[in-house]
């Protein structure tokens, strides 16, 4: 892909990518998608513009502590995610924002489904994210995962990279 | 049912009947004995700072308004209208001065009371004369330190009394802000599929914290080199009433006083002069004890609180022997800075949270317990044992002298009550 030609279709080839790298539980090409310092961030559920001195998110990784989450979740000891469970991401509506601008914004709307021990739970909701080129490759400099739920019951916990 | 445990003080052995996970009963005498007659949190007095502040809790089983009155009392309401029931506030949280339950439109003041229905000529003069048409409040909300507690017994203890020696490990937390504690937004609100009675247990179980919770020090002592000398080191003390405490050394940065190289020379300063201020509140050995012990207590049945990396406290339910609804919140110093309390609320998340490093991994090793008592017909018994032979008064933080505490308060309970109804057959 040349950047000079970037293209609506490959933003989405970009969003589909990183679903499957997920999926099939590569996290640390995951977390080389993000740019030096990029974030991942999971607000408090309802309050997806809070303030983190004020409200306590879910997650809210640099990108040091999203290589670490990636790292600690592939090792044997991350229990709660051993054996890995099952993951499905989909992403929809996806509304990709002005294409020529240097940071360009996506948002879209995901469900991602995880089966472990023969229970299925579905996370919904939408991602933000905010692309940058950085030699010759889309880099994610922000990924903001809001929460569609009223509680995170069933779930019980987000071991997953969302 | 056979006994609940067997507390054998000449073999230094404890077992638990594996049943109080699993069985139906067990839960509804839970409900009758525990849940209906014990102080239970159902909040921090700073979510409702303003009159008129709201917000909707479910404790004990109930739907509960916990509220602000304009009267400045904090009251809980019970969240049913006093006309055909229905819930009258449906707004998770807000300020308003009145209510108003949209079935038939009666509305009530934030105190409760009764202040209109529309067609009032249905209705004969001094129909509320009794009070009995407004909605109805907890009759015991009583206060320590700006935790607030709800009993639906009338005839309980006051929570002073029943909090007992409690009241210490409290004010060791509390006391690590001069202006008060006060709780963050964002609420956490998940759930284990597992009994309500092993997240109990496992908040003051720090036998657990090495093996489950590797990858986590794996990160802190990449951080922190010196780490690896800090061992879990501390006690284990029953504090009566089935509550309990473990309190040793920590080994990662607190944001009272407690520095950890992953934060700069200007929060070094800074942690020097906290603890330089606590000593000149309360003397070096407290001040000490304030800023790098770790305290995880237990408060029967089903308050936690954790002052360790962060503050949280969480509260948890049981709707099924086997389900659990937590609710986690956040305390932190009233007026701390913005740099402070990111910091804060890093560590927090990273271990104390549901997207974190480590309540996953806690989330997973109750789901696994509960799931294997599907074995409990031939593999009856829970080991509680460790540290019996240390003695009562010696017990280390890695024993288990806290969770035996907490059931053997437990069982004079539900044991009481399994007699009770044999007696009455
Ligand atoms: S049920 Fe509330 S007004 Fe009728
Ligand atoms: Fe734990």
């Amino acid at each position: 892909m040349t950047i000079k030609t970037l293209e609506r279709q490959d933003i989405v080839d970009f969003l589909y990518t990183e679903a499957k790298i997920l999926d099939e539980w590569r996290l640390m090409d995951w977390a080389a998608l993000f740019t030096d310092d990029g974030t991942y961030i999971v607000p408090p559920i309802g309050e997806p513009e809070a303030i983190p001195t004020k409200s306590l998110f879910y997650i809210h990784d640099n990108r040091s502590r999203l290589q670490e989450r990636a790292e600690r979740l592939l090792k044997k000891e991350a229990h709660v995610e051993y054996p890995h469970s099952t993951t499905t991401r989909n992403y929809h509506n996806i509304l990709v924002g002005d294409i020529e601008s240097d940071v360009i914004s996506v948002d879209c709307n995901f469900t991602t489904h995880r089966t472990k021990r023969e229970v299925v739970d579905t996370f919904i909701g939408k991602i933000k994210y905010e692309l940058v080129r950085e030699n010759d490759r889309l880099a994610i400099q922000r990924k903001k995962v809001v929460l569609n739920l009223d509680s995170l019951r069933p779930h019980g916990k987000i071991s997953l990279i969302l | 049912m056979e006994r609940i445990i067997q507390d054998n003080l000449e073999k230094s052995e404890f077992l638990v009947n594996r049943r109080v996970f699993t069985d139906k009963e067990i839960l509804a005498r839970e409900r009758a004995e525990i849940f209906n007659k014990c102080w239970l949190f159902i909040g921090h007095e700073t979510e409702i700072p303003e009159a008129g502040d709201y917000k909707r809790k479910k404790v004990g089983g109930r739907n509960l308004l916990f509220v602000h009155s304009q009267d400045g009392e904090i009251r809980a309401l019970f969240n049913t209208c006093p006309h055909r029931g229905a819930l009258v506030c449906r707004e998770d949280s807000g300020n308003s001065r009145v209510f108003r339950c949209f079935y038939h439109a009666w509305s009530f003041k934030n105190d409760g009371e009764l202040v209109g229905m529309p067609g009032k000529d249905g209705f004969p003069e001094g129909f509320n004369d009794e009070g009995t048409k407004n909605m109805k409040a907890v009759n015991r909300l009583e206060s320590y330190r700006g935790f607030m507690f709800v009993n639906f017994d009338d005839n309980a203890i006051s929570l002073d009394e029943y909090l007992g020696n409690a009241k210490e490990y409290i004010d060791l937390v509390v006391d690590q802000s001069e202006y008060g504690m006060e709780a963050l937004g964002g609420v956490q609100q998940y759930s284990v599929r597992a009994n309500w009675k092993l997240l109990a247990e496992n908040s003051v179980d720090l036998y657990h914290g090495m093996p489950t919770h590797k990858t986590y020090f794996d990160i802190k002592q990449a951080q922190d080199p010196n780490l690896k000398r800090v061992k879990l080191e501390g006690k284990g003390i029953n504090l009566g009433n089935g509550h309990s405490v473990i309190e040793y050394v920590a080994p990662w940065g607190r944001p009272v006083a407690q520095w950890t190289p992953i934060w700069d020379e200007e929060f070094k300063n800074d942690m020097e002069k906290m603890k330089t201020r606590l000593a000149e509140r309360f003397g070096e050995d407290r001040a000490d004890r304030i800023a790098n012990y770790n305290r995880n207590i237990v408060i029967f049945p089903n308050l936690v609180i954790n002052d360790i990396m962060a503050v949280t406290a969480r509260t948890f339910y049981p709707s099924s022997p086997g389900y659990m609804e937590v609710q986690g919140y956040s305390l932190a110093p009233k007026g701390e800075s913005d740099k402070h309390r990111l910091a804060r609320n890093n560590n927090f998340l990273e271990f104390l949270g549901p997207g974190g490093f480590a309540t996953p991994d806690d989330n997973e090793a109750l789901e696994l317990c509960q799931e294997a008592y599907n074995n409990n017909s031939e593999v009856e018994w829970n080991d509680i044992s460790k540290g019996m032979v240390r003695g009562e008064g010696n017990a280390l933080a890695t024993d288990e002298l806290q969770m035996r505490s907490f059931w053997r308060h437990y069982n004079s309970i539900i044991q009481e009550s399994l007699n009770k109804e044999v007696a009455h057959r």
